[in-house]
């Protein structure tokens, strides 16, 4: 394209990420990045690990540019409408910005608890972003008599691994029969979760919490759960999954709701016809797409690799007359109770799994998540190094089970891999 | 110095830990943990850490530029095209 004015809503990972690739796409127009939060882009995953344990400051998370980004930065100011008319995004303090190229990357938020009196509760956190990590942190190192964390997904895994670092007594509530039922089905999920018990961790799963309790101050003080216990609490951590930032968009004649902007594997937005909107991409959390190698409903994947990946598409595009589309297999990863926990591919599609490599009892471990006899995903848990392989096998839609013949291949039976058939419109973060 | 690792792309081979120790290190036996913004008296020893890693995951650079802009600062970009 000419150089024009690109604008890019959303300024952490996959913002940043987009004003980069732009740029080393040789893009030498403006360029405008709009961030709500006041800072600049800064990395995530740490928040509910290193940060919240202690061993990192969010002052210290900056993301680096390769390349001198000449752009504008209009931070601590929402998007807060699109007009495709005039090809304008309006500014919460009432300014237009108008465009030639836009990304979409406003990201997700944490989804509420659902009573606004107990959400409003001092020491009921959600955890989203670097404010929220702080207000949590300094929570923790008041020393609560017990945490309570709502939700058994991989947020709440890591909130509850970073408050057993720091000796602290933690329950986890869950509504599924294990912790991260959502990405990893009940089987592997169970395995993890037998870990999560052994390092301490209160583990309530089929549970609900039926209500928060304040006291005069309005601080938490105890709270209650569906299998009749009550506990005393002074931090509460919800983490319940999240949903899209896209008000900003309704009306604007995008097809975009809580669960998404959708856009093609080119990250091209569409309207609600399934139409390519010209020059308006979507990149990061807020993009919900079909990946190309998976026969799916449209998904967001909530993955960091997933917004690195595709800013890059979007800038390719808007600088290119052919279209790249996202291709590579979506990945990610955890650290939680001093296990590393990698997955590749989509496990949740699957209707089966078999152990492949170690031992779900303990130590490392590998398995391979298969739906319709095909291989769709893999998870390896402190063997980061065998990734590659299981990814090829998905690539080439390998016969499931696969034929591995590891050294360290276990003799054991292929399982149901335990989803549910739960919808799922959300990977990774989602509640388990 | 700014650091980033591609936490996907890695696979824990420790490569940067031998190079910076001060600023990268494992937690467990395969998590990595990093400095995001170690003191410029380890740029050497970064730089090395990345062009030592076998799978290339770490990404260095600068400051994006990141100042904000007030509504006054803004007011240029504020005209519609």
């Amino acid at each position: 394209m000419t150089p024009g004015r690109i604008v890019i809503a959303g300024a952490s990972l996959a913002g940043l990420r987009t004003a980069d690739s732009l740029r080393a796409n040789g893009f030498t127009g403006e360029l405008v990045l709009i961030g709500d939060e006041p800072h600049e882009p800064y990395d995530r995953p740490p928040l509910s690990k290193a940060v919240l344990a202690g061993r990192a400051g969010t002052d210290r998370l900056a993301l680096p540019s390769t390349r001198d980004l000449n752009a504008r930065w209009l931070l601590g100011v929402a998007a807060t409408g699109l007009d495709l008319d005039t090809r304008a995004v309006r500014l919460a303090d009432g300014r237009e910005i108008g465009f030639d190229g836009l990304v979409i990357a406003t990201g997700s938020r944490s989804r509420p608890w659902p009573v606004p009196g107990e959400a409003a509760l001092r020491g009921v956190h959600l955890l989203r972003g670097r404010d929220d990590a702080d207000r949590i942190r300094a929570g923790l190192a008041a020393g609560p008599r017990r945490v309570l964390v709502i939700g058994g997904g991989f947020t709440g895994s890591e909130v509850a691994s970073s408050c057993r670092d720091l000796g602290l007594p933690v329950t986890v509530a869950l509504r599924g029969g294990a912790p991260m039922t959502g990405a990893l089905g009940e089987v592997v999920g169970a395995a993890i979760g037998a870990r999560q018990r052994a390092h301490g961790i209160d583990l309530r799963a089929r549970t609900t919490v039926t209500a928060l309790h304040g006291d005069a101050e309005g601080r938490l003080r105890r709270v209650w759960l569906s299998d009749g216990d009550e506990l005393d609490v002074d931090l509460a951590v919800v983490a319940l999954g999240s949903v899209g930032n896209t008000e900003w968009l309704a009306g604007s004649g995008l097809a975009a709701g809580p669960r998404g902007v959708e856009c093609d594997a080119a990250g091209g937005a569409l309207d609600p016809g399934g139409a390519v909107v010209p020059g308006i991409y979507v990149a990061g959390d807020v993009a919900r797409w079909r990946h190309p190698h998976f026969d799916a409903e449209p998904q967001a994947l909530q993955h960091w690799g997933n917004a690195v990946e595709q800013a890059e598409v979007a800038a390719h595009n808007l600088t290119h007359r052919h279209r790249r589309t996202a291709t590579t297999l979506p990945a990610f990863w955890s650290d939680q109770f001093g296990l590393n926990i990698k997955s590749v591919g989509l496990p949740h599609l699957a209707d089966q799994v078999v152990l492949t490599q170690g031992s779900f009892g303990h130590g490392p471990f590998a398995a391979v998540y298969g739906r319709g006899g095909v291989t769709v995903g893999a998870i390896a848990v402190d063997s980061p190094r065998v990734m590659d392989g299981y990814a090829a096998l998905i690539t080439e839609r390998a016969p499931f089970p696969p034929a591995v013949n590891a050294t360290d291949s276990p003799a054991t039976a292929v399982l149901g891999a335990g989803f549910g058939g739960a919808e799922l419109s959300t990977v990774h973060g989602g509640q388990s | 110095m700014r650091v980033v690792v591609d936490l996907n792309r890695c696979q824990s081979y420790g490569q940067c830990v031998f190079a910076a120790p001060e600023v990268f290190r494992f937690r467990g036996a395969e998590s990595l943990e990093y400095d995001h913004e170690p003191d410029a008296g380890s740029d050497r020893a970064v730089a090395r850490a990345a062009l030592a890693c076998p799978v290339q995951a770490i990404t260095l650079g600068g400051p994006a530029g990141a100042v904000p802009e007030t509504a006054v600062a803004g007011a240029a970009v504020g005209e519609p095209r």
